[in-house]
């Protein structure tokens, strides 16, 4: 059974009585552990499907099976909860609270799990400790480079030990670099059995997962598992010719 | 260079043994108040509206409570509830072709209410000059209406006390000797107060003339003063005392605030001039040729025993007045209940309408808070999706918004609750009055309280609205 399912999803939105099918009938398996990177240009439904996946959003049509459970239908609180428990989230603009340090931002999805301010200093050191920023923790985010507080960010994602880490765009505002070894982090993640999926526009940082999901129009056009030795599972939409 | 990997695998963050709890309020009073002391000027804008309420709304209650204080003082001064004054009135017009009939009130009605209703403890019969009297002393003149003729019972209704000398007695009286016990008002007026002369003056032996009539003053009262009024007059004591002591001259003439006893009470008992009933009689009326056969009582004042049986004595008081005075109405009853009563009235008057600028004031600064709430939710637009996309719930953040209004509220209150003593310093320095405001902790607590529900009720529409923001959207928000 897969981590997570989705059964014939779609998102739709109404402009001005114009229909928006930002997704588009989707249905997807993610497996524990796996690496993803889902990627399409802009305007094609990422982020949708990105909100949908981290429960961000539900769907307008279909359901979202995490760990067997339904949560299509999920209250908004019942979703805040998954998110704390269950998912991390690495964004393209880090998104750390500027009044809060380093420590303190990492400390933040513990306080809304409830943790007692003792175990949450000591986790949260923990996990910045794993992403190699333990001399700053009393820093606030703008004293630090882009690629620190990218870091920092995924020490906030990791820190109450999500079964899936989704990054948007996470190496979108550093340099090459940077970028690469953010990247490495993910990998490293991935490889400890967490479900990690990248969201990017860039096929080269696509390229460094096993498995690419190639979105277009609120649909799959294509997907491409390296995993899958010789048989290289490729699939394609009905109606869409071209893949690229 | 390249990431060393972490020495440190994710996988040690299991959250197997994690505690499940709920959202800590400790936690977000701490977010309310970083957040209140992150905008410092801003708060401490928003908050004077809640620190002029509260404070108001102290002080007001603080006066209101002097007043009360002061008007209660009064009230024992002169002999408090349990007395019931009756005076001579002219006929009643329906009455009037029985005037002839009329003698007005007499030593007989005294006698008979002794005798008839034993609940009267005491009784005391007055005899006044029809116009206020002309006193002369030491070369001053001064002009009192309460010039009595009385019987030495009347120390007692009146609460009086003979501090220097002695009160006049039985042979004073049926010798109608011209002697006079004075009110310390009188003695300052004639032979100077003791502030400027510094020392205590007692004019006992000494003449004065009533109407050009003389007489000897052979007793003075004590000084009758509010508490307020003898806590200066000690304090200016002993202001003057260290001023001789540093071989300084003190200062001579009135001092600021002094002699302004706002209370009336007070001022009449320090004016009075008491001579026998039968001197006044004797000396001032008995000789005239429109004269009576007998004294004829300006007033007779009793002090019942039991208050709460006052309504029955008083119906037997009237009763005897009645048959005594063959049915004519010739006389009017004075209790004190209605005093009383306007007590209580104008204290409720006064709290309400205190209260109601100090609510307004509140009011006012609610509305500052709500405002300056809803101007930080959508300021923090981001911070609500980046709290709710790891897992904070509309109630968390529902409660953080609550909290940090309750929060200025609260520390507006604590403001105002200690600016409120200023304010009660700097009305009674531009306005003094004869009653010291006296702040309650009752009123305190009760201006808080308020000042935090108003604090709840402004965060309430910033808080379900931040609560209810759409975290995609707020995400998205820059
Ligand atoms: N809240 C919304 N209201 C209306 N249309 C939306 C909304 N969100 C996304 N869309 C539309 O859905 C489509 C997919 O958007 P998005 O998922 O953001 O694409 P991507 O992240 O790949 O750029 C776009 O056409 C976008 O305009
Ligand atoms: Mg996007």
């Amino acid at each position: 059974m897969a981590l997570l399912e989705l059964r014939n999803v779609s998102k739709i939105y109404h402009l001005g009585g114009e229909e928006i099918r930002a997704l588009d009938d989707v249905s997807l398996d993610l497996d524990q552990g796996e690496f993803v990177s889902i990627i399409g240009p802009s305007g094609s439904g990422k982020s949708t499907l990105m909100h949908i996946l981290g429960c961000l959003d539900s769907p307008t049509l279909g359901n979202v099976v995490l760990a067997g459970t339904d949560i299509a239908n999920a209250s908004a609180r019942e979703l805040a909860r998954v998110r704390n428990r269950t998912i991390g989230f690495v964004f393209q603009f880090f998104n750390l609270l500027p009044k809060l340090n380093v420590l303190q931002n990492v400390e933040l999805p513990m306080i809304y799990a409830g943790i007692g301010s003792r175990e949450r200093r000591e986790r949260a050191e923990k996990a910045l400790e794993m992403v190699e920023l333990s001399h700053r923790l009393k820093n606030r985010p703008n004293q630090l480079s882009g690629g620190q507080q990218q870091r920092v960010a995924i020490a906030r994602a990791l820190v109450n030990n999500p079964k899936i880490i989704l990054a948007d765009e996470p190496t979108g505002n550093l340099d090459t670099h940077t970028g690469e070894l953010i990247l490495a982090l993910f990998r490293r993640l991935a490889a400890e059995g967490r479900t990690v999926i990248l969201v990017t526009h860039n096929p080269e940082i696509a390229a460094v997962t096993p498995r690419r999901i190639e979105i277009r129009n609120g649909k799959i056009a294509h997907q491409v598992d390296s995993k899958l030795a010789g048989l290289d599972r490729v699939s394609k939409a009905p109606n869409e010719g071209q893949a690229s | 260079m390249s990431l060393e990997l972490p020495r440190i695998s994710s996988s040690d963050l299991s959250l197997q043994d994690l505690p499940v709890g709920k959202t800590s309020l400790g936690n977000a009073v701490v977010v309310g108040l970083k957040e209140i002391w992150a905008h410092k000027f801003r708060s401490a804008l928003t908050m004077l509206g809640i620190v002029l309420g509260v404070s108001s709304l102290v002080a007001m209650s603080a006066m209101v409570q002097g007043m009360e204080n002061g008007q209660r003082e009064a009230l024992l001064a002169i002999g408090g509830l349990q007395k019931v004054r009756m005076e001579a009135q002219r006929v009643p017009v329906e009455q009037r072709h029985l005037r002839d009939l009329a003698r007005g009130m007499t030593l007989a009605d005294v006698e008979a209410l002794k005798a008839g209703v034993p609940d009267i403890e005491i009784i005391a019969p007055e005899m006044r000059l029809d116009l206020d009297p002309t006193l002369q002393a030491n070369g001053k003149f001064h002009r009192t209406f309460m010039t009595g003729g009385v019987v030495p019972e009347k120390v007692k209704i009146m609460e009086h006390e003979v501090e220097h000398g002695r009160m006049f007695n039985d042979i004073d009286a049926s010798e109608a000797r011209p002697v006079c016990v004075i009110g310390t008002g009188i003695r300052d007026e004639l032979f100077g107060r003791p502030e400027d002369a510094g020392s205590e003056v007692i004019p006992l032996g000494r003449i004065m003339t009533i109407n050009g009539q003389p007489f000897t003053i052979i007793g003075m009262f004590k000084r009758y003063e509010g508490e307020q009024d003898r806590k200066q007059r000690l304090e200016r004591e002993v202001e003057r005392q260290k001023l001789i002591s540093e071989g300084k001259a003190p200062p001579k003439g009135p001092v600021r605030g002094q002699g302004r006893s706002g209370n009336f009470a007070f001022w009449i008992k320090n004016n009075t001039v008491y001579m026998p009933l039968n001197t006044m009689w004797h000396r001032f009326q008995s000789g005239l040729s429109n004269a009576p056969a007998e004294p004829r009582l300006s007033n007779i004042e009793l002090k019942v025993r039991d208050f709460s049986q006052i309504e029955q004595t008083l119906t037997k008081i009237r009763n005897i007045m009645m048959v005594n005075h063959r049915g004519i109405e010739d006389f009017a009853f004075r209790t004190f209940e209605d005093w009383s009563a306007d007590i209580d009235r104008f204290v409720k008057n006064a709290r309400m309408s205190g209260g109601l600028i100090a609510g307004i004031s509140l009011f006012v600064g609610g509305i500052g808070i709500m405002n300056i709430m809803l101007a930080s939710i959508s300021e923090r637009i981001r911070e609500i999706g980046i709290r709710k996309a790891v897992g904070a719930g509309g109630l968390d953040i529902f409660v953080q918004i609550l909290v940090e209004s309750v929060v200025i509220a609260v520390v507006g209150g604590v403001l105002g609750l200690a600016f409120s003593r200023f304010v009660v310093l700097g009305i009674t320095w531009v306005a003094p009055t004869g009653n010291d405001p006296v702040i309650t902790s009752g009123a305190m607590a009760l201006s808080f309280g308020f000042a935090v529900v108003v604090g709840l009720v402004a965060g309430i529409f910033p808080a379900v609205k931040a609560a209810r923001m759409d975290v995609i959207q707020s995400l998205r928000y820059d």
